[in-house]
């Protein structure tokens, strides 16, 4: 199979997010940037679908700060290649940035009848909807998102796949190649990969760098204004030594009946 | 044009999903307030028994088929695409949801119409249809202004009330006719939940890990805990993801939705996709490392600290307690 895997950097949501002085975007300043999350399930999944069935995975990444370190890791994790897009795309959202990709595999044709183009089904900065979605539509490729499982079948050259509704509820699906999937988690959860092997892909492997031209890109939907949800508006914070803390929540399970 | 609001319907197996009711309530505000009617579009197989729900439309348009069971992302837009265009409709509102996912990004391509996800809350300001969305894990909002109120929104289970989407009255119902270029379903079956060892969604009380707890083995910390409190363990999608936990006991969007009286959530951020399984929980208890953890706005305890300091103890006394 040709499986090429999107990925992108998104803010760090466990860290502080400050909004910057425009009072419409993150300081930059304050974000600490990592792969985002689906889109590690999607390297992940792409990597067992190569070791099942065979075929590259090609890793394609817009620049940003920490990418390198996150294609590095997804080469130790099997990915044949990598690619990143130079340029500076802070602040660009799903759907310029889906054009971008759409791009650079139509110019330089990267599609095949065997290609699988993988993401992540979500991010957490998507406010304008997912970006898997527009790649699809940018492609004119079948595109399914919130995707678990994906089994390829050879003779027929298609993918039969999992979708997740809720409760635990599911559907399967079958597409034709090619096709866009947008991962929500792959088949295991994403291989970890010791530090000596990524210090040793970043001595040796090469991450090929490409320039772009960004004037067609739009830069999407104005964002009027950033803020901050109303933080602990109605919960009673309990405060003290972890032993103090134990006492009051004994105390208020107590009072409520609760045991 | 100006000339109406449309809610996609969201249904599954034959059952309208409260969301629907959250988007009537919201449509019938900004259909107002337009002063166009409210339409309520209903795709699906065998769809036509769920009409009588949708009072609240000014009309009900249904496009009900065989082959239209579960509709894949694109099909699904060329058909709402349709009838947005027929209808010459400004604003369509959509599900947040796993089911509808995708609909709107590739209508907004189609249509060249901008689409707002993951929208909490909205408000007009001189005519203008201000919408608020959650962005970052829930950590921050961000505001809108939809250029001359036309555009696409999906709106985040659980933000409105159910009860302003329900009316007594019955909607007049235009069939439509289902188009040609509806293709043979891609969707192949259903697949069940794995029965678990126990349904989260029947226990009172729910001691919940999430990715705080760091590992597998950690997960008996909490076990413990819940043994003492006498309850269950229950989690969020990166603890069931990492395999730490079945399936059966994750909360949130895609797992399960729990209403216990007491719901203690230990390492867990509060991101929307969980406290869309949880919120309305009895009480909410949340430790978190974090101040700003988005769980601490809806829950109704918090302590900031570490986990593995407190929960030991509180352990250590609730067995003390009972003897
Ligand atoms: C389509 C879709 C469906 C989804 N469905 C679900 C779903 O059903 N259920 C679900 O839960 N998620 C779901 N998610 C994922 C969701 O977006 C979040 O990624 C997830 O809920 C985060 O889980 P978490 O809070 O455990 O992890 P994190 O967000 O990483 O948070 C970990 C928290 O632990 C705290 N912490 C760390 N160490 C300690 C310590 N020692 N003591 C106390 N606190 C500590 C940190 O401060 C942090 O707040 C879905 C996402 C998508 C896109």
């Amino acid at each position: 199979m040709n499986l090429i895997v999107f990925l992108k950097m998104v803010p760090d949501t466990v860290e502080e997010l400050k909004i910057a002085s425009d009072g419409k975007t993150l300081d930059p300043d304050w974000l600490r940037m990592k792969a985002n999350e689906n889109d590690e399930h999607a390297v992940e999944e792409a990597v067992i679908l190569k070791e099942k069935y065979g075929g590259t995975v090609t890793l394609v990444t817009l620049d940003a700060p920490e990418v390198d370190e996150a294609i590095y890791t997804a080469l130790a994790k099997g990915c044949d290649k990598a690619v990143k897009i130079l340029g500076d795309w802070q602040n660009f959202t799903s759907p310029a940035i889906a054009e971008v990709f759409a791009k650079y595999l139509k110019e330089n044709n990267l599609i095949d009848s065997k290609t699988l183009i993988l993401t992540g089904s979500q991010a957490t900065d998507d406010i304008e909807g997912e970006l898997v979605y527009y790649l699809g539509e940018y492609l004119e490729l079948p595109v399914y998102g919130v995707v678990t499982y994906v089994q390829y079948n050879e003779n027929k050259n298609n993918i039969l796949i999992r979708k997740e509704f809720s409760g635990g509820l599911r559907g399967e699906f079958e597409v034709e190649l090619p096709a866009v999937l947008g991962i929500q988690a792959a088949e295991n959860p994403p291989r970890y990969v010791p530090i000596a092997k990524i210090r040793a892909m970043m001595k040796s492997a090469n991450i090929e760098e490409l320039e772009f031209t960004q004037d067609f890109a739009s830069k999407g939907i104005e964002i009027e204004k950033l803020y901050e949800p109303e933080v602990a508006g109605k919960a009673v914070m309990l405060e003290g030594n972890p032993e103090e803390i134990a006492t009051k929540i004994v105390e208020i399970l107590t009072d409520k009946g609760l045991i | 044009m100006n000339n109406s609001v449309i809610v996609l319907v969201e249904h599954l197996r034959g059952n309208i999903v409260d969301i629907t009711y959250e988007m009537l309530g919201v449509g019938k505000k900004i259909a107002q307030h337009l002063n166009v009617p409210l339409l309520a579009l209903v795709i699906g197989k065998d769809v036509s028994k769920l009409t009588p729900n949708l009072g609240l439309a000014d009309s009900v348009l249904l496009l009900d088929d065989e082959k239209l069971e579960i509709t894949p992302p694109q099909l699904t837009a060329k058909l709402v695409e349709n009838v947005y265009k027929q209808k010459q409709a400004s604003i369509l509102l959509l599900a947040c949801t796993n089911i509808t996912a995708g609909v709107g990004p590739i209508l907004a391509r189609r249509l060249d119409l901008p689409f707002i996800n993951f929208c909490k809350t909205f408000r007009f300001e001189n005519g203008d249809l201000f919408l608020t969305s959650q962005l970052y894990g829930g950590k921050i909002l961000s505001e809108v202004k939809l250029i001359d109120n036309k555009g696409i929104v999906g709106i985040y289970p659980g933000s409105f009330p159910l009860d302003a989407g329900k009316s007594d009255r019955t909607a007049p119902v235009e069939e439509l006719e289902v188009p040609d270029f509806v293709p043979e379903p891609s969707f192949k079956k259903y697949i069940e939940p794995e029965l678990g060892d126990i349904d989260i969604t029947k226990e009172n009380i729910l001691v919940s890990v999430g990715r705080g707890i760091q590992n597998k083995d950690n997960i008996e910390i909490a076990e413990e805990l819940a043994e003492a409190i006498g309850g269950a363990v229950s989690a969020s999608r990166p603890v069931v993801d990492q395999g730490w936990l079945p399936l059966t006991r994750q909360v949130g969007k895609s797992g399960m939705i729990v209403k216990p009286k007491l719901y203690l959530a230990l390492g867990i951020s509060g991101a929307p996709e969980h406290q869309e399984g949880m919120k309305n929980s009895e009480t909410i208890l949340a430790i978190n490392t974090d101040p700003k953890a988005p769980i601490f706005n809806i829950a109704h305890y918090g302590v900031v600290g570490d986990l593995f300091e407190i929960v030991p103890i509180l352990t250590e006394k609730l067995k003390q307690r009972k003897g």
